[in-house]
């Protein structure tokens, strides 16, 4: 049964009420954006583990690492762009340095918020949260995938970061569709180059594959829904194995998951690479179609940067 | 022990010890804060001399009250109050600041009896009322304690704390002020003021104890007095001299942040009260 492209923060909000009743050392510190991030959904199976401190997002970091230090899983959530940057001192100290049982849920996250505008769209978050010790960053690709994501971060102890979208994003996974924190997977097979994504660009880089696929270039999907810890073995593998990369995120390129795996890929095999993403700019007011399309993150671009990509290897002497 | 029944004249030799060994630790390590150190030697003595259930051998014991100190920076008062508790080798004081020591340079958990790493001001209030929000979901009666500096609550994050202890009712919390009146470069008034302080905390809701923060008799009131109150956070806001015990010591920022030498700590011996 086909579903209705669907935004991953509902995903996000539905388990986290279900978990919210099966487990009682589940709380939630809010900071009044409870109605948009779908954490209320929560607050309605579990009022009394639920906490709203108002606007005030340094506050809530600091009273969910906290509640956590006492043996609570303390669940926070705001808007990426107000979690990640107004309360960064908060989430080095508090959460990662103190390394605390904390998840940090964010939504709204990159250009698809659409008409806010650039003050709302984070465009940074992987590359801030990313650089922390002993933080997992992780951006579901679809609302299933959100569910999982969200279930597996409340299981596993230590500090989160989940990117979530406002955006409906089309569903591609199923129920059986595997998720394992730092363990990326194959959407597509391909030989000649492999496109790693993740969030949104998931599905525009299937898109794009398919696109390819007409011209005879056998383009392989990885859904790198981990940004960190990164699965490096599959880079490796899609280096090894396609001889070219393309990343593609909602994101800037500067410091995000085309920046992770390019590290990867320097250390390892180095391969000819292309990042698709935000080249250094804060994002504007429109439809998040009308954005994906001015800020370079459509299937198009995507098909573009493949293009180049070969050109690239295959004016080089070959690859490792 | 009750903490009104505490004996005062052991604790106060208690403090003067403190401070000869706040003095030394600083001096083996060439750096860290002595003035903020200073102030705040009575308050650790009557915190776990007296008002605290705690045990040392035992320091994640579920039931003991909780302390964080937010001002890290103190850390050589900190490590000097746990070492003479017996949370750890009294010896290791010499390590403080050195490459692989427990003993860090603001404190952490790394050391037993620390509840929180600290270092960056403005982060202990809203911590401890997460401390003391998960004592009431457990039905747990600890009490979450928070040392900030004066400085320290220029911070703007430590005032949305103080809203939320207010708004949650959190009467297991109490936030202690060191109001030595000095911070790195001058008078805090000089600064930025903090006056009227009492009233400042009071229309945030909280209940304000006002005491001489290095007169033990008016510290163990206060907690006493604390203890008692019902329905509201509580703030005691301690008076006390920036550098306490070293007369060339006190009111000045240049101590804030410098450790004494070799010569400066014989002086400081000679002359400590």
């Amino acid at each position: 049964m086909e579903i209705k492209p669907t935004p991953t923060r509902d995903g996000f909000g539905e388990e986290l009420a279900l978990i919210g009743k099966e487990n009682k050392n589940v709380v939630v510190v809010s900071a009044d954006l409870e109605d948009a991030t779908r954490a209320e959904y929560f607050k309605k199976t579990a009022a009394e583990r639920f906490f709203s401190v108002g606007i005030a997002e340094q506050d809530m970091i600091g009273m969910a690492a906290g509640l956590a230090s006492e043996g609570f899983v303390a669940v926070t959530n705001s808007f990426a762009v107000f979690l990640t940057n107004r309360a960064y001192d908060q989430i080095r100290m508090d959460v990662c340095y103190n390394d605390l049982n904390v998840k940090l849920c964010a939504t709204h996250a990159g250009v698809t918020v659409g008409e806010d505008g650039a003050s709302a769209q984070c465009l940074e978050d992987f590359a801030i949260m990313r650089v922390l010790p002993n933080i997992k960053v992780i951006c579901p690709m679809d609302t299933i995938e959100a569910k999982k994501a969200t279930r597996s971060m409340i299981a596993e102890k230590g500090p989160f970061y989940i990117r979530l979208s406002r955006a409906p994003l089309p569903v591609l996974t199923d129920d059986t569709t595997l998720f394992k924190v730092g363990q990326a997977n194959v959407v597509r097979q391909g030989q000649e180059v492999a496109i790693i994504a993740c969030g949104v660009m998931v599905s525009e880089a299937v898109n794009a594959a398919q696109e390819l696929a007409k011209e005879g270039i056998s383009a392989r999907v990885v859904n790198m829904h981990t940004i960190k810890p990164l699965d490096v073995d599959m880079v490796i593998k899609c280096a090894k194995e396609t001889g070219a990369i393309v990343t593609a995120e909602e994101h800037q390129v500067i410091g995000g998951l085309g920046s992770a795996v390019a590290e990867a890929v320097v250390q390892n095999c180095p391969v000819p690479m292309e990042l698709v993403g935000v080249k250094d700019s804060f994002g504007q007011t429109g439809t998040p179609e009308q954005l994906l399309q001015y800020y370079g993150l459509k299937a198009v671009n995507i098909v573009e940067a493949v293009r180049k990509v070969l050109k690239k290897k295959n004016s080089q002497c070959g690859h490792c | 022990m009750s903490t009104l029944s505490a004996d005062i004249p052991a604790l106060r030799s208690k403090a003067l010890q403190f401070r000869k060994e706040i003095l030394e630790t600083l001096e083996t390590a060439g750096s860290g804060h002595p003035g903020g150190s200073l102030s705040a030697v009575e308050i650790f003595v009557a915190l776990y001399g007296a008002v605290m259930n705690h045990r040392p051998k035992e320091p994640l014991w579920e039931g003991r009250d909780r302390l964080v100190v937010s001002k890290g920076h103190i850390s050589p008062a900190v490590y000097v109050t746990l070492a003479n508790f017996g949370y750890f080798p009294k010896e290791e004081l010499k390590t403080f600041r050195k490459f692989g020591s427990r003993l860090q340079g603001h404190v952490t958990k790394k050391l037993p009896g620390v509840e929180f790493n600290t270092g960056s001001l403005g982060h202990g209030l809203s911590y401890v009322n997460g401390v003391a929000m998960a004592a009431r979901l457990k039905g747990a009666d600890f009490k979450a304690y928070c040392l900030m500096g004066d400085g320290e609550i220029q911070e703007g994050s430590v005032w949305e704390a103080a809203m939320t202890a207010a708004h949650f009712k959190l009467d297991n919390v109490c936030a202690i002020v060191d109001y030595n009146k000095v911070q790195e470069n001058g008078l805090v008034s000089d600064i930025k003021g903090l006056e009227p302080l009492g009233a400042k905390w009071q229309s945030f809701g909280w209940k304000v104890i006002t005491v001489d923060g290095n007169d033990l008799a008016q510290l163990l009131q206060a907690f006493a007095d604390f203890k008692a109150v019902k329905g509201q956070p509580t703030v005691i806001i301690a008076n006390t001299l920036k550098g306490k015990g070293v007369p060339f010591m006190e009111l000045k920022s240049a101590w804030h942040g410098k450790a004494p030498n070799k010569e400066q700590l014989a002086e400081a011996l000679k002359v400590l009260y």
